[in-house]
């Protein structure tokens, strides 16, 4: 009823179709400029900012704007930040591999051997949870387990199989590895779990039809086809850990460093202009790794 | 494939998914329990007794902080974050359907903002507000850090739902003489919603759990993870146990009232 009354509306409106159109050009620009104006503000705008800050002259009190390169050949001259910077790149490394090889696993689990959607959301809302809780809690969480009077410990006293505790269980750089493994796999899940969901199936039985055996099927056509979601997944682990300073303070018990960790450190000293020139170093060497990854997969087509 | 046989390779995969999980919240169960922990007893098991005394502990003021105040702000400051990343998102997600000048440019600069170190982004703002003279403040400068952080996700998500977007709805309801208001509002709108809800619990708990962006930017005040932070450090009885208690129960209920609300959304268009 409604439709045939509206129908001669359309046809007066016709006219400012028209005009809609130009007017429509505009539309776009409206809709994405608070996008463009918070991130300028609040990322763009700090950035340049802190490239610049990055030359001035600084003292216990305060900063001078100056052009020096001193801060830069502090920071690339100092024998103790390489060693800062190699070590948070081991992190890096051993983390990614760890939650690669676990994200996979899980994401295969969830998407060709669960066989109703309903089950696979449940286990992947089971899986997902823990990652909305709060990140410290999560590290915490590992003291009474981990700790020298914690559970596996006194299990393992107990039962006799070590005489005294484990004291590299907790504090520790392996405790540091186990809580970011523990605190990031879910980046590397997520996106490897919806490339694999968007496989045809189709090719899958055309490759056992072929005589392809279960391993040359996952090899040869699951994992390649993974591979834009373990990508992703690098890149959001990889960053993560590059950027973190909590799970190796309070993991490690202050007893291991990272490159964020030394910028904070900086930071409580008030040596702004210092840990302006880390994070700009930091800053290109997560972009290069970022950039390196996105060289094999094009994000805007994984969406 | 569906009436197969169970192979060896499901259940080596199915144990292995069991102690990933396991593994997942096991950490999370053991201070759950030690939260219950009895007056005389440590941060390690076993328990000596079973008492509420840290929980009570938690909300005498001068014994930890000020946790009341810390959890008001977070939670004010998680609110802002969502209604302004969906709303954001939402727009942004709606132009990135058209063509225009510099969405390649914006894109990458959302994805930037994913991957750029949240320190730097918390010193950056920390600075600029020096520089400016302006006082950071929580509901100012940690307000727009935490927006670095969910608006990527927001966006991110909102294109790949507007990917999948059929514009025939749009072209029918237009057909039937609904102009592009209502078309928004009765038609994209309801399909997108379970969407939107998604992204306000990413923009809530995001920010609600988020603290190495709000280190240099918070102020005077500190939010609830920055307030945990620094218990970590001086805090040595189960009283941090009893506040990751209540936050991650608290954080369960937003996840499980998000959910019950993308259900309900989901049951209403089905019935319309």
């Amino acid at each position: 009823m409604t439709v045939a009354l509206e129908r001669p509306a359309i046809a007066a409106a016709n006219p400012s179709k028209r005009r809609r159109f130009s007017h429509g050009a505009v539309t776009p620009y409206l809709q994405s400029a608070p996008l463009a104006l918070i991130l300028g503000a609040f990322l763009l705008l700090p950035i340049i900012m802190i490239v610049v800050v990055s030359f001035w002259d600084y003292d216990f009190a305060a900063m001078y704007p100056d052009l020096l390169t001193t801060n830069y050949s502090d920071v690339l001259g100092s024998w103790v930040t390489w060693k800062t910077y190699l070590n948070t790149i081991k992190f890096a490394a051993i983390v990614w591999a760890l939650t690669l090889f676990i994200g996979f696993w899980v994401a295969y689990f969830l998407a060709f051997h669960i066989r109703t959607t309903a089950m696979q959301m449940v286990l992947f809302l089971v899986c997902t949870v823990p990652f909305l809780t709060s990140n410290i809690i999560r590290m915490i969480s590992w003291i009474p387990v981990l700790g020298r009077n914690g559970l596996i410990n006194s299990t393992l006293v107990h039962m006799g199989l070590v005489p005294k505790p484990i004291e590299w269980l907790l504090y520790s750089e392996f405790a540091v590895v186990l809580a970011m493994v523990h605190l990031y796999t879910l980046f590397m899940v997520t996106p490897i779990f919806n490339t694999l969901m968007r496989i045809d199936r189709s090719l899958v039985e055309a490759a056992r039809d072929a005589g392809a055996s279960g391993w040359q099927v996952l090899w040869n056509v699951i994992i390649p086809l993974a591979k834009p979601g373990m990508a992703i997944g690098t890149i959001f682990v990889v960053t993560l850990v590059m950027a973190d300073f909590s799970t190796v303070q309070v993991m490690s018990g202050g007893q291991s460093a990272s490159v964020a960790l030394m910028m904070k450190n900086q930071m409580s000293l008030l040596q702004y202009p210092a840990a302006a020139a880390n994070a700009v170093v930091l800053l290109v060497l997560v972009l290069l790794m970022v950039a390196g990854i996105l060289r094999i997969v094009d994000i805007r087509k994984e969406l | 494939m569906s009436h197969e046989k169970r192979t060896f390779e499901f259940y080596v995969l199915a144990a292995f998914f069991t102690l990933f999980v396991l593994f997942l919240y096991g950490p999370l169960s053991a201070i759950l329990i030690l939260s219950f922990q009895g007056e005389t007893g440590g941060l390690t098991f076993p328990l000596n007794g079973v008492s509420l005394h840290w929980f009570a502990n938690l909300f005498e003021r001068q014994a930890v902080g000020d946790f009341g105040g810390s959890f008001k702000r977070s939670l004010v400051l998680g609110l802002m974050v969502m209604i302004v990343t969906v709303v954001v998102s939402l727009l942004a997600g709606l132009a990135f359907r058209q063509k225009f000048r510099g969405a390649t440019a914006l894109f990458y600069l959302a994805v930037a903002s994913l991957v750029v170190p949240s320190i730097i982004i918390s010193l950056g703002i920390g600075v600029v507000f020096q520089q400016v003279g302006f006082r950071p403040a929580w509901y100012t400068s940690a307000f727009g850090a935490h927006l670095t952080w969910t608006l990527p996700f927001g966006v991110l998500i909102m294109f790949a739902v507007f990917n999948r977007f059929s514009p025939a709805y749009e072209e029918a309801a237009r057909d039937l003489g609904a102009n592009s208001w209502q078309t928004f509002a009765h038609v994209v709108l309801p399909m997108i919603a379970p969407s939107l809800i998604g992204v306000g619990l990413f923009g809530f708990t995001l920010s609600y759990d988020e603290f190495a962006r709000t280190l240099m930017t918070s102020g005077t005040f500190n939010t609830l993870p920055l307030e945990i932070y620094g218990m970590t450090t001086n805090v040595t009885t189960p009283v941090l146990y009893a506040l990751g208690t209540v936050t991650t129960v608290f954080s369960f209920l937003v996840i499980l009232a998000t959910l019950g609300a993308i259900l309900y959304v989901g049951r209403r268009r089905a019935r319309v």
